[in-house]
């Protein structure tokens, strides 16, 4: 699984490092930033918790 | 400010004299026979990334269908270039050659040409009239016309314009070969890379190949400006010296202490990069780019106030779309623009150089990244004028206004 944030729909909400913080990191201006080219098996059950829960709807899989 | 362009080619014009009338069309090449020559030229695109264009056409071309489309990409926003702006004003048969070409080869249903010159729109319009009768395949093209903008030419906006949209970019993936035009696998190509495939298809592969170098092949279009003097567009084979090039332009090149490579796209290079050879290997192992092959001469400028020129221009031209991106470039423009006044501190210039390399890869398109190739290249070549502008108050930099519109611009009027 690989996820890529909608840089243009990302306001910054900061729910993707809370629900999947081995994916996501929030960069210096607080807007989401996406950590591994891969998601490793073990955390893609939070990535696509984060997915979901994004306000923005800003996350993707691919 | 317009000024007069100067064209010519370097030791051997090619794009620049080549005449569409007998060159093959796609009446006498199947789309395989287009894609293999285009292949075996080695021909690189010349928008910017340098990425090939055989690899290009078969994606399109493999990609499931039904429905494909291509679209030429006139929209030059980069603001040191004018080269396709003349080919679309001069020499509109090779694109269009070219256009028909690349049409062939992955099967497409309709084609477009993508541009913001009014200049350019209004030759294609006129031309659309007479073109049937030397297009042996029944290829409707259309003309997109949108507001020009440095964003608007990247290739998902691109596909949002032709789609009705707004012309800003969007995330990736999807590329446009992958869902394009209403969601169908699109080739967005550079008008010179059209031009590029109709010179490839008239000389053939091995000829294409005679100039330039193995990874770098045949000759690109180069857009010169700045130095105090009028703007130049001059065909060169890849590998020669930039020094070469800047001789021709200028007579010589001893004045010339620094440039912008890659239009805004490859930040700032030292003199000592005069000694590069033209190809895009030679340029990325620099630290910058070929981009789209406009340089913009330096002649005792200072680079800080050049940085603070062009960061301007980033922070005003950027899509307003991407949060980093439009925080970020906005910072790096407020702390340049403050080191050209004096009104920086050693605190600042610090956040510049963090936040320059924090922008990298954080927008939908690749204008952060430009901004960090801009700082990036600052602090490697000219970090201790950067700390002087701290406490010195730096008299070339007092002598410009920096977030006016960038003196760096071409303009051509043209015919």
């Amino acid at each position: 699984m690989k996820v890529v944030i909608d840089a243009a729909v990302c306001d910054g909400k900061g729910y993707c490092k809370r629900f999947a913080p081995e994916v996501f990191a929030l960069d210096e201006w607080g807007y989401g930033e996406v950590l591994v080219d891969e998601v490793p098996p073990e955390y893609e059950a939070n990535a696509r918790a984060a997915l979901e829960a994004c306000p923005l709807q800003a996350i993707k899989a691919v | 400010m317009s000024s007069p362009l100067r064209v010519g080619p370097l030791r051997n014009a090619r794009l620049l004299d080549a005449e569409p009338d007998g060159t093959p069309g796609p009446a006498d090449l199947s789309g395989p026979e287009i894609i293999e020559i285009a292949e075996a030229a080695g021909i690189r695109g010349r928008g910017g990334a340098g990425f090939p264009l055989a690899v290009k056409l078969r994606s399109v071309a493999s990609a499931p269908g039904p429905v494909r489309y291509v679209i030429a990409n006139g929209e030059e926003g980069e603001p040191a270039s004018v080269k396709d702006r003349f080919l679309l004003r001069e020499r509109p048969d090779l694109v269009l050659r070219g256009l028909e070409l690349a049409a062939r080869a992955v099967s497409a249903d309709r084609a477009y040409v993508y541009v913001s010159d009014p200049s350019a729109a209004r030759r294609l319009a006129a031309k659309r009239g007479d073109t049937p009768a030397d297009i042996p395949v029944d290829i409707p093209i259309g003309v997109v016309a949108v507001a020009p903008g440095y964003v608007a030419g990247e290739e998902t906006a691109v596909v949002r314009a032709v789609d009705g949209g707004p012309a800003l970019p969007t995330v990736k993936p999807p590329r446009p070969w992958q869902e394009g035009v209403c969601g169908a696998p699109t080739l967005v190509s550079n008008v010179e890379t059209l031009a590029q495939l109709a010179l490839a298809v008239r000389l053939g592969p091995e000829a294409y190949r005679g100039m330039g170098t193995p990874e770098s092949t045949g000759t690109f279009l180069a857009t010169l400006s700045g130095a105090g003097r009028a703007p130049g567009l001059y065909e060169v084979p890849y590998g020669i010296p930039l020094r070469e090039l800047v001789t021709a332009h200028m007579g010589t090149a001893a004045g010339v202490t620094g440039l912008l490579a890659g239009g805004f796209a490859g930040g700032l290079l030292p003199a000592s990069a005069l000694d590069l050879p033209l190809t895009h290997a030679a340029l990325a192992r620099a630290g910058s780019t070929l981009g789209c092959g406009a340089f913009v001469l330096l002649a005792g400028d200072c680079p800080v106030g050049v940085a603070a020129e062009v960061a301007a221009f980033f922070d005003r031209e950027n899509a307003r779309q991407c949060g980093p991106c439009v925080t970020g470039t906005s910072g790096v423009a407020g702390v340049l623009a403050r080191l050209t006044v004096r009104s920086a501190t050693v605190e600042d210039v610090a956040r510049l150089e963090r936040w320059g390399a924090a922008l990298a890869g954080r927008g939908n398109c690749a204008t952060p990244d430009a901004v960090t190739a801009l700082v990036g290249s600052l602090f490697r070549h000219h970090r201790d004028l950067v700390d002087a502008h701290v406490g010195t108050e730096c008299e070339r930099c007092a002598a410009t206004d920096v977030t006016a519109d960038t003196r760096f611009r071409v303009s051509w009027e043209g015919s």
